[in-house]
Formats: structure tokens, sequence, C-alpha cells
């Protein structure tokens, strides 16, 4: 790689944080990124990680084994708690995949350059951290093979789902917003599909990206075209962005147990979804920009920019905490009011100051330019960030449950053996389909890297 | 492109044209005049490869069109095939038997046996001629239409299939050819010996003409003896009414007469013969908290739930209780000497209250209180004119009213020495459940012979040379006496499954009187008692038959005398102090015998919610003093170890444990259930045991407990006042904050609407109506395992709450089912429309559609709902088929379900109504747990009949609705409780009204 640096410009030093190092041609950005793909060797940790991915992700036929043939009991849920970590990490994928959206979309159409380094990427996770979290509301339900039931289908029972239940409602908005990323991120990358096409050297990837790029060749027309339906599926994706977690929101603030009815919830989860999202944009793109060596495409201004998206939307989530715990004392609402004790003082009351921790404290640190430019640091704190944003949806979900309304029925909830690996199945699938997309895909968008060299009459300017 | 481009048509200059072509050199194509006419546009339109616009334009239905709709339409229709209809078999009758119609259940009265004999009256529903599920016999004054749990669940042991299925031969199937033989031959054998050495072990007989039978054994056989012995027998009861009268009488009680009421270690309202009787009259004088509304004073060591319905209730270990009984015999005038106690304010107040009742008070003794405790209670009530008012005594109840423990004791001796040539054993376990101290099972081997009538292979049965199967209650004829005396008939419901055998036929063989049908010898037993009375004898008995008793056949009062001087029998007063350990049989399980019956060993016991498991039982200081907490392992003595389970209201130093458990060969539900306190036990001292080391072993012990959380943490769940507050204040019940409102519009209900009230005021806790509900409702186990991670399955539980002192707390007992809302939270919720609102207010559940996203049982603030998380209904076991309700679907996995109000019972009425073209009348309906309850404190039924029992309930100022503040209107709804305390007493914890904070 070394020798690929010494053939590129002297570094352009005009603009002091720039999105891109200014010392790339349009060539150089092309050799870099499908480099990756066709040409340089590839990092040891990618088959590292992604051997450890595979197994891990393993998990996943062991746990659907357990659900399927034996039940849903696998789980640690019970009465009074029926949702647990199914719906816990249903919850926390669906967040994560948040940021993708956010950026290839309202970062878009706010015209923000910064965005096109991340994007691909973002989107990528996007769509895999859409397939982890469907594959909770099918595996949670007592008969998963009925769970097509959900969907509105003609049948001979002239029976159509009941459309008060907010569950219908997650149904559209999840599988409208996984069709809608996929759609949107294919588009994205039809352009360079056909990059690869061109540069590759073997027949069969020729072939393959050759059918994958749609007969793309780059005319005036193709572009025309590829612009609208951009700017379409955009259009498209940015209320998505605000939709879908707001209705996943539902699922708790149409119920009436105290610590879901709450009018907060459709911002607050938007904001925590942009949060944990871009902590989990920053935890792959951290150590990836290190292996490949990317330091010119996602700059340090990148992560910088994603620290305080991610900073901000966690002020707005302690903002609604702070909210629930004032709206706790001013409802006046007995149930309220005994639902926050038990969060502050009860037998999980250690998860939910760790929540504090995590998604409180620790981004604090965000106020420091130093901080939102250290990688180390910055990788450290998207960690608490995404065990944080778990931790509230354990908060919300079985703590709300736990102890509701008659005493008589109050339980306790433990996680067993199949929560965890179904959760940490997923994480592994998550993993495993990342590096593959790493591998097999530009994961930065070459032609939209290209629009951001200046050419040498620009940069006289 | 199969249209043309859209231009703009400048007018065309053909002169133009003209010249362009001539002045242009080379070869010159030119596709039209435009393009020769080098119009502007057409360059424009040369420049673009599509024209704007054209990919959109559309072209009506095209070719590409019409197959993407019909591959559509295709496949959207296979989708419908994706859910099978279950093919459906019908299997006519060539020749239908009468009155079989499959879908309608028969009723026959019959009568169940419970512990010590005593029968109480049922009705057994039969569909298709299996019998399916008990019902009290509505007519019999045992039952009044009620049954207790034990009761209830003894359709479960019929079916059970770990009952003794063949005769056994030393372990190896036989059969009752070879086992007619051998009895034959120990005839044979015995005869010549007049039966020296013969003996006949059974349970406490009532039954008079099973007691014929074996009156005419022991004159076939002089020297044969006849002994009963049961684990936690009447021998106290016995022994009491003995040292006061002379004789074992037994005492009949009229509670609905007595205003004032103080048990000694009694637990009337709940178990005990006529417990259910008991519990409807207390209720009934209690219910609508009138001026005439009794008071229950209870004194007791361990909290009972007749303890926990008192209005005062006094934790005292069992010598004090003996020495609270004397104190209050000496106060009341019942000249029996002075005594202490150191409840002396509880023992003014109740004294002062029984004289100011004389001849409307009854002092009640508990069954395994000590002798002196019944003397006591019986000087008391001849002191205070009862006797005759709100007691009266009859011939004892069984067949012979002997000293059973030292019966028991001599026939151990008698074999330990070698006397005994042949036992045969019919019911009971003495292996297992003999004080420990006697030894039975060394004993019991050396005796030559040893036989064994029995439902179960079990730990008696595995050292008897032959083992015979028991017929169950249901599969016999036969009669008994209930608590008043009176005479119930039982007659089989089904033949016997397992080829079993009544001991009465068993003895015939050994009398050489076989082949003939129990029905007969039943029958021809009343037929010269009762000839007299009734000349046409056999149309009289076949209503006795269909009644399920013999009507006047309780026997009269019989006049006792008191004896002139109790003192000298009474002894000398016990002196308490060391921590004592009290045997007791479980409330559940009894002493055992029910052990293997899943429903009994599911259902938490009452008060502490336990499940699948004894406990030592103790006090909260008791267990601090012990350094104990809930499940850690304490060693009682060297025989015996079990898990602490802390019992607030239980008395200091004083340790329950619960007989009937530790069992290991009974079954697959009952062996290896908690720890055997047989073990502990001694024959001397039955009930308590003095002087107990209590040793903390350590380690510690899960246990399944459905209800962790005893407080209402200060909401107003059970409302409750005293009769004065109550008085004043009638609407104390009432919600007092703002009234809920709906922007929607309420339901309308043309046809029925049903309701339900349930009176907290007369419901015991007894859990009757969770396993009324279990038998009716196909309602599946689930085993300890899944109790403990909260997932038990019953449709209607008893909530249990402690108000006031950890020590002393009051206690009070709310059944919840299904509140079926009017604005339901699980309704709006479920995504595939599977619980839904029925247009007679039903919230229903169609299991079919259920894909059990468990939203409905998240979002349900009553808690009500319950899950399938496993296959808990068993498929497999053939006899458990015959159990189930066959209008009652079987769950599935990944199903929820809940209380229906018994949709099956209110259709099968509507069928019955609409046939005759009129609307449901008011008590036709009548739920599974309303019929079923002692106390009759749930009342069901259509309120849109103004006139309706259940219309009158609702208008009841004690009426209120659980959690209405938020909205659900709830169609179950409470009475509130009202206690009736004595101003001389200042109310532990009592009895306040409980407006708590959580209101509106």
């Amino acid at each position: 790689m070394a020798a690929q640096d010494q053939a590129l410009a002297p570094i352009n030093t005009e603009h002091a944080d720039p999105v891109l190092i200014q010392r790339h041609s349009n060539s150089t950005i092309s050799d870099k990124i499908s480099g990756v793909v066709l040409g340089a060797p590839t990092p040891k940790q990618w088959f590292v990680i992604l051997g450890i991915a595979f197994l891990v992700l393993q998990l996943l036929p062991f746990s659907f084994g357990n659900l399927l043939l034996i039940g849903v009991g696998k789980f640690g849920i019970n009465q009074p708690v029926g949702w647990g970590m199914d719906i816990i990490n249903f919850v926390w994928w669906i967040g994560i995949g948040h940021a993708g959206t956010l950026i290839s979309a309202i970062l878009m159409l706010f015209r923000q350059e910064w965005r096109m380094a991340i994007a691909r990427f973002a989107e990528a996770m996007t769509i895999f951290a859409v397939m982890c979290a469907g594959m909770y509301p099918v595996f949670h339900t007592g008969r998963p093979w009925l769970a097509y039931w959900l969907l509105p289908y003609p049948n001979t029972m002239g029976l159509w789902p009941q459309p008060r239940s907010p569950l219908v409602w997650d149904v559209f908005a999840v599988s409208t917003y996984a069709t809608v990323s996929i759609l949107f991120w294919y588009v994205g990358l039809i352009p360079d599909l056909a990059t690869m096409r061109d540069r590759a050297k073997s027949l069969v990837t020729k072939f393959i990206f050759g059918f994958l790029s749609l007969g793309w060749r780059g005319s005036a027309k193709h572009w025309h075209r590829y612009e609208t339906a951009s700017l379409l599926l955009a259009g498209l994706s940015t209320p998505l962005v605000l939709s879908v977690h707001s209705i996943v929101s539902f699922d708790f603030a149409t119920g009436l147990i105290p610590g879901w009815h709450t009018t907060v919830f459709p911002p607050y989860f938007v904001a925590g979804a942009v949060f944990a999202g871009f902590a989990m944009v920053l935890t792959l793109a951290i150590p990836v920009r290190k292996w490949y060596g990317l330091h010119d495409f996602i700059t340090d201004r990148h992560l910088e920019n994603m620290a305080k998206v991610m900073f901000a939307t966690g002020m707005i989530v302690c903002y609604g905490y702070f909210l629930e715990v004032f709206m706790a004392w001013y409802s006046a609402n007995p149930y309220e009011w005994a639902m926050l004790m038990n969060r502050v003082n009860g037998p999980y009351s250690h998860l939910y100051w760790a929540l504090w921790i995590c998604n409180g404290v620790s981004i604090q640190f965000l106020w420091f330019k130093s901080v939102r430019r250290n990688t180390t640091w910055l990788f450290i704190i998207c960690q608490f960030v995404s065990v944080g944003m778990w931790l509230e949806r354990f908060v919300i979900i079985p703590m709300s449950l736990h102890r509701d309304f008659l005493p008589s029925s109050w339980g306790m909830y433990y996680p067993s053996l199949v929560d965890w690996t179904m959760f940490i199945g997923t994480m592994g699938l998550f993993t495993f389909l990342m590096f593959l997309f790493i591998r097999g895909l530009p994961m930065i968008s070459m032609f939209e890297m290209r629009t951001l060299v200046k050419k040498p009459a620009e940069a006289k300017h | 492109m199969s249209s043309q481009p859209n231009l703009p048509t400048p007018p065309l200059d053909l002169d133009a044209i003209r010249a362009r072509l001539a002045d242009s050199k080379g070869p010159q194509f030119w596709r039209s005049l435009e393009e020769a006419a080098g119009a502007p546009a057409f360059q424009e339109y040369l420049d673009h490869e599509f024209t704007p616009g054209t990919a959109e334009w559309s072209d009506g239905v095209s070719r590409r069109r019409l197959l993407e709709l019909m591959g559509a339409s295709l496949g959207l229709a296979g989708l419908t095939s994706c859910t099978k209809q279950p093919p459906e078999k019908i299997i006519p009758y060539v020749t239908s038997p009468e009155d079989v119609i499959p879908g309608k259940a028969l009723f026959f009265a019959s009568s169940i046996p419970g512990p010590g004999g005593i029968a109480t009256g049922v009705l057994v529903e039969s569909n298709m001629g299996r019998p399916t599920k008990i019902e009290g016999n509505p007519e019999h004054p045992g039952s009044l239409g009620a049954t207790d749990a034990q009761t209830q669940a003894s359709i479960l042991a019929l079916w059970d299939p770990d009952r003794t299925q063949s005769v056994l031969r030393e372990g190896r199937p036989s059969s009752w050819q070879r086992a007619q033989i051998a009895l034959t031959e120990l005839r044979e054998q015995m005869l010549s010996t007049k039966g020296a050495g013969l003996r006949l072990l059974t349970e406490t007989v009532t039954s008079p003409t099973l007691g014929a039978s074996i009156k005419e054994f022991l004159t076939v056989f002089p020297e044969a003896k006849w002994i009963q012995y049961e684990p936690a027998g009447r021998d106290n009861v016995r022994a009491g009414a003995r040292m006061a009268f002379g004789e074992a009488v037994t005492p009949v009680y009229h509670v609905d007469q007595a205003a004032v009421i103080v048990s000694l270690d009694s637990d009337f309202l709940v178990s005990g013969p006529g417990a259910v009787r008991y519990a409807r009259d207390f209720a009934n004088r209690r219910r609508d908290g009138n001026a005439g509304m009794s008071r229950l004073y209870v004194v007791e060591p361990s909290p009972s739930l007749t303890g926990a319905s008192a209005d005062h209730r006094l934790a005292l270990s069992s010598a004090e209780v003996e020495n609270f009984a004397r104190a209050l015999a000496a106060a009341v005038g019942a000249g029996t000497p002075a005594a202490a106690s150191k409840a002396t304010e509880f023992l003014k107040a109740a004294g002062a209250d029984l004289s100011a009742n004389r001849g409307a008070s009854l002092v009640v003794a508990g069954e395994f209180a000590s002798p002196a405790v019944h003397a006591l209670a019986h000087a008391m009530n001849a002191a205070l004119g009862n006797i005759g008012k709100t007691v009266h005594y009859v011939d004892a109840v069984e067949v012979d009213p002997a000293d059973q423990m030292a019966a028991f004791k001599d026939l151990i001796g008698e074999m330990n020495a070698g006397k005994v040539e042949a036992l045969l054993i019919a019911g009971g376990n003495p292996t297992y459940n003999t004080p420990a101290d006697l030894k039975f099972e060394e004993a019991f081997r050396k005796v030559k012979v040893r036989i064994r009538l029995t439902d179960f292979d079990d730990e008696t049965s595995a050292v008897c040379h032959w083992v015979l199967p028991m017929a169950h209650p249901l599969e016999s004829w036969g009669d008994a006496r209930a608590y008043d005396g009176s005479i119930s008939l039982s007659q089989p419901l089904i033949a016997p499954l397992y080829e079993g055998k009544q001991l009465i036929e068993v003895l015939a063989v050994l009398l050489d009187k076989g082949g003939r049908e129990v029905r007969d010898l039943v029958k021809e037993h009343w037929r010269p008692q009762l000839a007299a009375t009734t000349p046409a004898f056999d149309d009289f008995w076949q209503k006795c038959v269909h009644d399920g008793f013999i009507a006047g056949s309780a026997p009269a009062a019989k006049a006792v005398t008191m004896v002139k001087d109790l003192s000298g029998a009474l002894g000398a007063a016990k002196s308490g102090g060391s921590t004592e350990v009290l045997f007791r049989p479980c409330p559940n399980i009894g002493d055992g015998r029910f052990s293997n019956n899943a429903w009994l060993q599911e259902i938490p016991r009452p008060l502490t919610k336990l499940t699948w498991d004894n406990a030592v039982m103790m006090s909260p200081a008791t267990a601090q003093k012990n350094g104990a907490v809930n499940g850690t392992m304490v060693k009682l003595g060297n025989a015996v170890s079990g898990p602490v389970l802390i019992v607030p209201g239980q008395a200091d130093d004083s340790i329950l444990v619960h007989l009937g458990y530790g069992r290991t060969r009974v079954g697959k539900i009952g062996n290896n259930v908690g720890f055997n306190a047989y073990k502990l036990r001694t024959s001397s001292n039955p009930w308590v045991m003095n002087g107990v080391e209590v040793r903390n072993a350590g380690d510690s012990q899960v246990m399944a407990i459905t209800q962790e959380h005893s407080s209402m943490e200060g909401r107003n769940l059970i409302r409750m006042a005293t009769l004065d507050d109550f008085k004043k204040e009638p609407g104390f019940a009432q919600e007092k904050g703002h009234k809920v409102f709906s922007l929607y519009q309420p339901y309308e209900y043309k046809g029925y609407s049903w309701g339900m009230t349930i009176d907290l005021n007369a419901c015991t806790g007894c859990n009757a109506c969770t396993i009324a509900c279990q038998a009716e409702n196909n309602i599946s186990v689930v085993g300890k395992d899944q109790v403990n991670r909260g997932r038990s399955m019953h449709w209607i539980r008893v909530d249990r709450y402690f108000e006031g002192h950890l020590d002393a707390p009051s206690i009070h007992h709310q059944p919840v089912t299904c509140m079926h809302c009017e604005n339901a939270p699980c309704e709006s919720v479920c995504p595939v429309a599977a619980t839904t609102h029925s247009e007679e207010g039903l919230n229903q559940m169609t299991y079919n559609r259920c894909v059990g996203t468990r939203y409905c049982a998240n979002n349900c603030p009553y808690k009500v709902r319950r899950f399938n998380f496993y296959l808990y209904a068993d498929y497999e076991t053939p006899s458990l088929k015959g159990l189930r309700n066959p209008n009652v679907t079987v769950r599935s996995r990944g199903v929820m379900e809940k209380c229906t109000y018994c949709v099956q019972r209110i259709n099968a009425a509507r069928i019955e109504a609409e046939k005759e073209s009129r609307r449901i009348r008011d008590g036709e309906v009548i739920t599974a747990c309303q019929a079923v309850c002692p106390s009759g404190a749930i009342v069901f039924g259509d309120l849109n009949d103004p006139k309706s029992k259940i219309a009158r309930a609702k208008k009841s100022e004690r009426n209120y609705g659980l959690l209405t503040d938020l909205g659900t209107i709830p169609r179950t709804t409470y009475l509130a409780k009202v206690t009736n305390p004595n101003h001389d007493l200042a109310p532990k914890g009592l009895a306040k009204p409980a407006h708590g904070e959580a209101k509106g």
C-alpha cells in the first residue's frame, strides 16, 4: 500500500479539515477503494473476524432449533414478563439501522458532503441490522410458522390483521423500511458495480459485477435516472427514519403498562436509534479504516461529525430519561411513581444506573474535541453507548412488565441460554455479513468520492 | 419505441430545405424533412437517448402488465392454501343408545368419600360415558352444590395413568382368578383357626354396608381383628367427645345460628367434615354486612384460611391454645378449673362476647387440637346453652369410632410378636405414613401373607405379596355418611378402568359370598331398615340412587350430658416454651393420598402460595432466630430436613410441617416431591412434638411460589371497612377519584351481557374455584420448574395479601379471573384479532388464530392471561384423554389462553333456551368457579336482565371494580369486604377503609 501512496500527489493542505485528503485523483480513489475488493491483499484481521463471526453465527440455528422444536419457553420469559431479550434485541437492532438511513437520506437531502465516505458502509449496516432485527418478531412468537398471519394476504378464513395493533404497524413499518433501505443501497451501488465490472480481471468477477450493475454504462441518461432515483429514495427514506422507530415505540407507548404508556417515546426512540446507530457506525468504521488504510477517505472530520451527531442525539435521549422521571412525579400517578421507584431502587436498579452511566455520563466526554478526534476514546465511548442502548430497552421492556399494577402478579425476568445464544448469534450474523460486504463490494462510494476531488482550477479559487 | 416523438412542429420551410441540401457536400442522408431543415427541436430530440417521459408512458394494459397481474393473482391465490383445514371424521352410532347424545353431558348423583370417610354428595358430569367433571350436589346437606378442592381433583385421580392397573403377585402381573384362588385358600386356612392371625386394616369406615360386611367377616372369623388407621385421623375429636360426654359422638355445627364463634385451632370453614356446608352457612350470615353479622375469633398456632377469615385472630403455640381454651372455659363458666393464658385481652373480649350471646355462640375445636381442647369446647358450648342451637350431636358417623392409633399400635405389636398370619390392607399406605417410632415396615415383613387392595403400587404395595387394584369411588357402588350422619349413596359412572374391585367384593371372596353385585349388597342392606317406613321400597330406592343420598336419613340429634367434672380428665395445664413442631395434613394433598394428583400439587397452597413442595414453616421471628430465610435448608431432629418458608402469622417458636410429601413410590407426579415428615412423627403425640432441634443445614433449595409479593403497596385492590364504618358510609368502596371518560361509543348489548361479581366478604381463599376451573377447562399442569419460572396456567387465581404487622398480619384473599373488560387492553393490541369482544361482552380467545406474540398478556393490567410456553397439554397419555371436557379446546403450544366465563356452558344453556324460544333464565348458566364455591362468593349472569342475581349484586354499594381508573371497565367486579371487629380489641391492622394512594 505504501507503494501506492507514493504515487499520489502531495497533500493539498488548503483545507485544514477536509472530508477527503486532497491528494487524490479520480483514478486513485477508484484504485484504492476497488482495490480492497479486487486487488489489495486482504488483511489477516478480516479472516480472523470473519471466521469468528461464522462460528458465532452457528448459535442461530441452535436457537431456532430450540424455539421451533421445543417452544418459545426456551426464552426466559414468563408471566408477567411476556417480552424479554427477544424484543429488547429487536428494538436494539432496528435502532442501530437508523444511522445508515439518516446518513444516506437526510444528510443527502441536506447536501452534507461528509456523508459520502460513510454512507455506503452505514447503509449496509442498516440492512444487516434490519435483517437481524427481523428475526426476532418471527421467532419470538409462540408459533413462528404462523407468523405470516401478521401479513395482509387473502385467505380462506377471510381474516385480515387487526389494524389497531401496533404490531401490525410494525410489520408495515419494518418491511417498508427494509425494502426501501435495500433499494436505496442497491441503487447507490450500481455506478460503483459498473466500475468494479470494468476493473475486474477475472471473468467470473466481471460476470458477477456485470450482472449486478444492470448494464450501467455511465451515460448521461443513466446518471440522470440515477440521480432521480436516489433523490426519490432519499425522499422516501427520510420520513422512514422518523416513522420506523416511532412506530416501534408505539408497541410500548400505546400499551397501558407504567413505564410504557408515555407520549415522549416516539421522539426519544428516534433519537436513541440514531444515537445507537452512529455508535455502531463508529464501532465498525474505526477498525476498518485502520486495517484498510482508508484514512484519506474517512478522515478525522468524519469521525468527529459522527461523534457530534451521537452526542446530540445522546443528549436528547437523556432529556427523555429526565422527562420520564419528571412525569412520574408530575403526573401524581401512583403506578408511574412506583415504576420509577422500582427503576431507581428495585431489584434491577443496577441496570438502570448502568444505563445512566453508559448513555448519560460516558457521552459527556464528547464535549471535548480531543476526545471526538481520538479513535481509541471514541471507540470506547461507542461501546458504552451500544451497551447503554441495550440497557435502555431492558429498562423499558422487562423492567416495566415485571412489576405493574397488581403486586400479586409481580415476578422476575432472567434471560435464558437461548436468549443469549440468539442475541450473540445475530451479532455473529451481523459481523459476518458486514465483513463479507467489506470484502465483496466497494465499501465507500467511489463515484461520490470522486466528486469531492478538487480540480486544479477549482483549487486555485 | 412504438410511439412517435412528441415534437413541436414549426412550419416547414421547404425552400430552405432544398437550399440546405444543395449546399451540402458529400453524401447526405436525411431521415425526415425536419432533420433536413436542421430544426433545433429535432436536434434536441437526437441529443436525448430517450425522449423525456418515455419510460413513464403508459399504454393501458400491455401484455407484460397482464402477465404480471395474472402471475401475482395466481401467487396470492396460492397463499390461501397455506392453512390446511383439519380433516373431520364422523363416527355415527348405528343404533343410538338412549340418552347418549354426543356433545351433551349427563349428570349422575354420587358421592365421594373424603378423608375420614366423610362423604360429600356430588353430581358427576358424564360425556359419552366418560366422567369428566365433578359438581356438588345442590340437594346434599354437605354440599349444597359446592365441593372442596380435593373433591374436584378426585376426577383426575380416576384417570390417573399411574393407578395400579392389574393384580400383582410379588410384583409380577397376575390375575383376579389367581388372586381369588389365593384368597379362597386363605379362607380355608383361616376358617380352621377361626381367623386367629387374620387381620384387616382399613382407613376410617363410615359406610354402613361395608361395616355390615366387616361385621360378618368378624363373625365368620371370630378371632380375626379389624383395625382402622388414618395418619390424619380424628382420634382427638373422638377422644375429646369421650372425655366430655363419655361416648364418641360427632358434633354437627350450625354456623349460621351463631352470632359469635370462637375457633380453637379449627379450620372448620375449609377442612374437615362439613367444611363446605359450614363455609356457606358462615358466609350467609356475613354476606351483606347486615345487623346479624357474626363475629369470628380464631386462636391457632399456624394461620389457616379460617384464621384469615376471622375478625380477630391470635397466633398462639399449640400448648398456649390449650391454655387459652382452659382460661376461656373458666371465663364463660363452664365449671372447669381456672387457668392462665397470656392472651388476657383477647381472652376477655372473646369470653365476654360468648357470654353475651348465650345460645347464639359457638366454640369449635380443631381436628388436631388435643382431646382436652375438644372437651373444653364441648363444655363451653354446654355451659353457654349452645347445644341444640348452634351445635348438636349425633351418634358417631364412623362404623366403629375406635381409638385408631391405639388399635394400630396393638396390631404392630402383634405383627412383631409373629401373631399375625395374614394382613389385608385396604387403602391407606402404612409403610409410608406410619409414625417413625412404630417401624411399621419392619413389623409388616414378619406377616406371612400380605395382601393389599390399593389404588397405587406404592410404598406399602412394594412389600406385599398380593397387590389388588382398588376401584375408584367413581367406579364403585356404595354408601357413606355425610358430616351430619346422613347417608350418601354412590354409583359408578364408568366400569372400572383397570379391573379394580372394592373392599366389599374382596371380603365377599373371603366370606365365600362372591358373585353378588355391590349394587345389590347396598340396596339389600338398606331394604330391611327402610322397608318399614317406605312400602314401595324399590321405587324409593330408585329415587335415592337418583338423588345421591337417602332423604331424611340424617340421624336425630342425640341428647348428651356433660360428665360431672372434667378437671380430672383434663389433667394439668401444659407448659409451652420450647420449640414445637406441628404436623398437619397438607391442605392440598392431604395425608399423602393425593400426592400423585398433579392438580393438587400445582395449585398454590393457601396462604403460602407454595407449589410442588412442603416446607418447614415458621414465623419471621423464629426464622430470624435460626438465621434462616426462605429456602434455607434446616434439619429437624435427625430425621428430616426441608426448606424454610417464612409464614407471617405463625406463632413464634411453633414450626409447621405438612404431611403427605417425600413419597418414593407412587407415580410420576408424586415421587420425590418435598420431604417426608412422617419420619419425624411419633405415635405418642402425632400432632405436636416438643423440643425438636432445628439446625441450619447451610444450603438452600428453590421453592416454586406463585405469589412472591404480599403487600398491596398502598393500592386499593381489596377494599374493606368495619361494620360500623360500613353503616356510616355504605359507599366506602366506591371510587372517589375522577370519572373515566372514553372517546369511543360504548358497546351496545341487545341480547345478553354477561357479568360476574366476587364477594370478598364470603371468599375464604379455599382454591376450589381454581381446581374446578382447571377440571372444566382442560387446563394443563406445568410442573415445579415451570411454576418457578412464573408460568403456571390457572385461569382463576386467588391473590393473597398481608396487611398490618409482620408477626400478626391480617390476611386477605382476592380471586382474580379475566375481567372481560369493556375496553379490553388485550383486544386492541392483538395483531391477528385472536382475542376479540363478543356481542355479549365476553372477551373471547380464538386459540386457532393466536400466533403467540404475548402482547395481550403484557398489556393486561390484571395479568390473567396464561401462555403455553411449551406443549403443556398431554396429548399422549390415553387415560388423560378420557378426562377432558369435550366442549373445551385442548390448547396447543404457543397460544394464549384465559378465563372464558365458561363460554361452553353459556352456549349449552343458549341451545336449550333457543329450542324453547326463550331467553336464558337467570341461574341457568353457572360457571365452574361459581358452582364450586363453598361460600357462594361468585355470582354470574346476564346484566341485561334487571331481575337477575348478578344485576342485583352489581347494584350493591359494596360493588367495585379493580383498577377502574385505567378505564378498562371490567365486567368482573368485587363486593368489598366488611369485617365485624370487637370494639374492646384494638383492631390490629385490620379493617380500616382502604382508600389507598391509588385513586384515579
